[in-house]
């Protein structure tokens, strides 16, 4: 790649922003985002050059435009097949996926599911706002039974999909989840997620204030975080609540995971779980807990390394590349050849 | 089969010296049927000869044995003269079981061979076949020289020192056959013995029981022969063969090489992105092989993510090539409307297949055409050429890469599943020979300037992510012409698609000027092709000039944007008539774009046009005329 030879001045989060007007409706959960991954790419020092915004469509995928960066906003869904093309001619490139809900889980679903168990190395961002924004409001695949939308007016009867938990299926080997507003989780969370090779799933509650307003309140809501939501860090005890008195136990005799306080029935901090990042198990189970009877869990679920698709091929073309014995022209000359007004028929 | 100069130069056996035969190997689609038609092929292609083959696959992958739609069968024509097609009758047909007699007998000429394995024409062959009566005993079969022979036991009693199970030994079978015909046609069995070495190299009891068979099958040809007198043939060498060194080549295998060459004349990294489809996956198959050569194949999870990860890969500076068949292009569709939108180069093969859905998967069409010209939303003009032989896909691949790249635009390669399936002889081209077309990646600048355009190409500069300076966005959504921004402003839309719609137009100037492939320049009847019915066409009509009819051949090769002069030259002709292998696609193009009163020959049965079919239709045009 072009590297720049004379030292270039270190760049900001406003570095990051393009020169085009944010058309977001005002108080939208995507300007948030939009600010965290500004911030983070300043952070982790990342080049404008070298980075790709990769989006499908949707009011989330309008992401790339707002970007400083290559950008490509291409058509429903097919964000990563298309971030999959790019590191297949270059893996060298830093990309980040950027989708909605219905455009990863739905009509993308299947890409969805084949990026993750490749784990090609991108930064696949689901703004999951419940609902479909472009469209104006109809329901998605996250929205919860029940929810009434002019495609749903008697209420939504589809169960909803679990992101994260599609994502650890797949055999994701990051997935991590965090809120809009949170501004220094989301930062610290895409930080992670920058610095993992392999594909990093992060899922972020996005508020929709047009269609699905206040649809994560009952764990976003300021007097509700603390104790709806619980922020897992590798190697802490998985306690939460505003008074820290709150932690999550296995369940003796079950494979299940429990709410208890610390000071009651004898529990003490011991009998809290410690968080693993590295066990998948642990993640499934912290990435199935649903409020209200448990908090909803942000930060890193799950984590491990795997081997990367493009690293993968990059190695074997290297590695037959490096032993080619051959050329084009022997290739089409391979196998039973005669000559015509020439000698002996050759082999 | 033609001629019957009697040649003497041979003590022993008296062969019959033809200039060309058909050959049609007929059994279950367990009996190796495709196996011995390649091996047969080879060993013509060796004995330099002309020849045009026809590999005719059942539906399913393994129908019930002794099944009427279990059928597979490999046709070949060979010759001594210029070979086209396949043929239409047979001159010799092997049958290695009833069901494949109740196919294929139709296609045998009146006084042709009939090759037959009696051993399987058991009660229970018979009935599965649909036979009442045993056609070996009915005398059903008077129309032609019938060679009957217990195949299955004289291959047994072949292959018995070998120790090989019965079913094993079955299997050797479809070589014995091909030694019988190797002598009735003085073939030289030596490439096929070296072919079964290292085929089964690591069971060589196999081996040498099939060549065993082989050599058994042709002794007992040499003695049935000195027995009953039944005729042997020598096909002479073709004489008017370029000089150069040959190899067959399939339509696929040419298909795939052209893209690696192409790319790498474009001095671009091959990123050939695929979903297996019949008949197009052996195009994958051949590029994954290729590794060595800075190829990457990607087998993706379907045909949109296979468009997808092209457009993607050529947005980061490849070739982004993807690949399938009517059904997988029916959904790249959206997808190649993003490759025209964002204006990068992408190259798309569409190896047609008997529709619509899924259609005959296995058969073939050219029903594909429209779709290729119109099948997508907006408006959203695509480069389409065609194919109309197994070694023309190479060119037409190479051609494909060029355009794509000098144009910064998708291009779609028309193929189908005859041309390539099927296998002709090709004087293998030197790559080191040819021009490079190396792309000009977009460098430097203060930064992107999207309203750049080349003046005579209207291309957009190329700045690949990666590029200091150059970053930009793209997208599906219209740009405007001078920032390349998101832009509605109306009278932007209609000069986008102005400027999409100038720029494939402009493509013209890179396409040859159409001639004539036979036949005067004007005249009565001018036979208008395109792709793979170009070899019955082109006999149809040298016959029909033979007899001393005033007919014109004119194949394109451009179906868009077309050649500059098609509209004058056609304008030379009273009549045009369009023979396709659809209900008449092209037929519609040339009677809009001219104004002109073409007609229709029209075939739709998952068949290629035989020749005497296209001779009647043209002929009863002609006498119409008079
Ligand atoms: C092939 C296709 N089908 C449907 C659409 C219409 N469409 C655009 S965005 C969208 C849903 C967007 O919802 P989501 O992905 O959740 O993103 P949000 O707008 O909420 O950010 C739909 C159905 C389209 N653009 N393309
Ligand atoms: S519709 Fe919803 S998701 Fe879309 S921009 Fe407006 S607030 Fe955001």
């Amino acid at each position: 790649m072009n590297e720049a030879t004379t030292e270039a001045p270190k760049l900001t989060a406003k570095d990051f922003a393009s020169n085009q007007e944010v058309r977001w409706c005002p108080g939208c959960g995507d300007y948030a985002i939009l600010k965290a991954v500004q911030k983070t790419l300043a952070d982790v020092e990342a080049k404008t050059e070298n980075t790709v915004f990769v989006s499908g469509i949707g009011c989330a995928s309008r992401f790339p435009y707002y970007m400083a960066t290559y950008g490509f906003h291409s058509i429903h869904g097919r964000a990563p097949a298309i971030a999959t093309g790019i590191k297949l001619a270059n893996p060298d490139l830093d990309v980040w996926i950027i989708s909605g809900d219905g455009d990863a889980l739905s009509i993308g679903g299947n890409h969805f599911v084949h990026l993750v168990r490749r784990n090609v190395d991108v930064q696949f961002l689901l703004f999951n706002n419940e609902i479909y924004g472009l469209t104006k409001g109809q329901f998605s695949p996250t929205s919860r039974v029940g929810t009434r939308s002019p495609s749903s007016p008697l209420g939504c009867i589809e169960n909803p999909v679990s992101a994260v938990q599609l994502a650890l299926g797949s055999g994701g080997h990051f997935v991590a989840r965090a809120v809009d507003t949170a501004q220094k989780e989301l930062t610290e969370t895409l930080k992670r997620a920058h610095a993992f090779k392999g594909t990093s799933f992060v899922e972020i509650f996005q508020n929709c204030v047009v269609y699905n307003d206040g649809a994560f309140d009952a764990f976003t809501a300021k007097d509700k975080a603390a104790d709806m939501q619980i922020h897992v860090e590798h190697g802490k005890p998985l306690i939460f609540g505003r008074e820290r008195n709150k932690g999550l136990r296995i369940v003796s005799g079950a494979l299940a995971l429990e709410v208890v306080t610390i000071g009651e029935n004898g529990v003490t901090e011991a009998d809290i779980l410690v968080h693993d990042e590295t066990n998948r198990m642990l993640g499934c189970l912290l990435a199935d807990m649903n409020e209200p009877e448990f908090p909803v869990a942000m930060g890193v679920l799950y984590c491990k390394p795997g081997h990367i698709f493009e690293v993968e091929i990059r190695k074997m073309v290297e590695a037959q590349t490096s032993h080619a014995t051959t050329s084009l022209n022997d290739v089409l000359r391979q196998g039973h050849t005669w000559a015509v007004g020439g000698d002996a028929d050759e082999a | 089969m033609t001629g019957s100069a009697i040649d003497n130069s041979r003590v022993s056996p008296v062969r019959q010296t033809l200039d060309s035969a058909v050959v049609r190997f007929s059994g279950d689609s367990g009996d190796g049927m495709q196996i011995t038609g390649g091996q047969f092929t080879l060993a013509t292609a060796v004995a330099q000869n002309n020849l045009s083959t026809f590999p005719d696959y059942p539906a399913e992958i393994r129908a019930p044995t002794g099944t009427t739609f279990g059928v597979s069968a490999f046709q070949i024509n060979f010759g001594s003269r210029v070979i086209k097609t396949a043929g239409d009758e047979f001159d010799v047909l092997v049958a290695m079981n009833p069901a494949a007699l109740k196919v294929e007998l139709p296609g045998l000429k009146v006084g042709g061979i009939l090759i037959v394995d009696s051993g399987s024409f058991q009660e229970r062959n018979l009935h599965r076949a649909g036979y009442g009566a045993d056609p070996l005993k009915d005398g059903s079969l008077e129309a032609y020289r019938v060679i009957e022979m217990d195949i299955s036991t004289l291959t047994q009693d072949a292959v018995s020192a070998f120790g090989l199970s019965k079913k094993e030994a079955l299997r050797c079978k479809n070589f014995w056959t091909l030694g019988y015909v190797y002598w009735m046609f003085d073939r030289d069995r030596q490439a096929t013995i070296d072919w079964l070495k290292r085929k089964f190299a690591s069971r060589p009891d196999i081996a040498d029981a099939n060549i065993a068979a082989l050599n058994a099958g042709h002794a007992l040809a040499e003695t049935m022969e000195t027995a009953d007198g039944l005729q042997s043939y020598t096909v002479p060498h073709a004489p008017d063969i370029e000089p150069g060194l040959y190899r067959t080549v399939t339509g696929a295998e040419a298909m795939a090489w052209g893209l690696a060459v192409g790319s790498k004349l474009a001095a671009l990294r091959l990123v050939f992105c695929s979903y297996p489809i019949t008949p197009a996956s052996p195009v994958l198959h051949t590029l994954s092989k290729m590794i060595e050569h800075d190829i990457v194949t990607f087998q993706a999870e379907d045909e949109i993510a296979a468009v997808c990860a092209a457009i993607g890969a050529s947005y980061a500076g490849g070739l982004g090539v993807t690949s399938s068949s009517g059904p997988g292009i029916s959904l790249k569709a959206e997808a190649i409307g993003l490759a025209v939108s964002s204006e990068r180069p992408l190259v798309v093969i569409n190896t047609q297949r008997a529709g619509p859905s899924t259609g005959l998967p296995t058969k073939t069409e050219q029903s594909d055409l429209l779709q290729a010209l119109y099948g997508r939303n907006g408006e959203c003009p695509l480069v389409v050429i065609a194919a109309r032989s197994p070694s023309d896909c190479f060119e037409m691949a190479i051609e494909a890469c060029h355009i794509a790249t000098k144009y910064q635009t998708p291009v779609m390669v028309l193929s189908d599943g005859y041309i390539s399936n099927a296998s002709e002889p090709w004087l293998i081209p030197d790559v080191d020979a040819m021009e490079p077309f190396p792309t000009d990646l977009h460098q430097d600048g203060p930064c992107f300037d999207p309203s750049i355009r080349d003046a005579e190409t209207l291309a957009r500069p190329w700045a690949i992510p990666g590029t200091p300076c150059l970053e930009h966005r793209i997208g599906g959504l219209e740009k405007s012409f001078e920032t390349g921004n998101i832009s509605y402003d109306p009278a932007n839309h209609q000069k986008m698609t102005d400027v999409r719609a100038a720029k494939v137009a402009g493509v013209v100037r890179d396409i040859p000027d159409q001639g004539v492939e036979a036949g005067p320049e004007s005249g009565p009847v001018a036979v208008v092709g395109w792709g793979s019915t170009y070899g019955p066409i082109n006999r149809a009509v040298s016959n029909l000039i033979d007899e001393g009819l005033s007919v014109s051949h004119i194949h394109v090769r451009n179906l868009w944007p077309l050649p500059a002069n098609l509209g004058a030259l056609l304008a030379g002709f009273d009549q045009v008539l369009v023979p396709e292998m659809n209900s008449g696609q092209f037929v519609k193009v040339l009677r809009d774009q001219y104004l002109i009163d073409a007609k229709g020959i029209n075939k739709v049965m998952g068949q290629p046009f035989k020749i005497h079919e296209l001779e009647d239709a043209i002929r009863a045009y002609w006498e119409a005329a008079q």
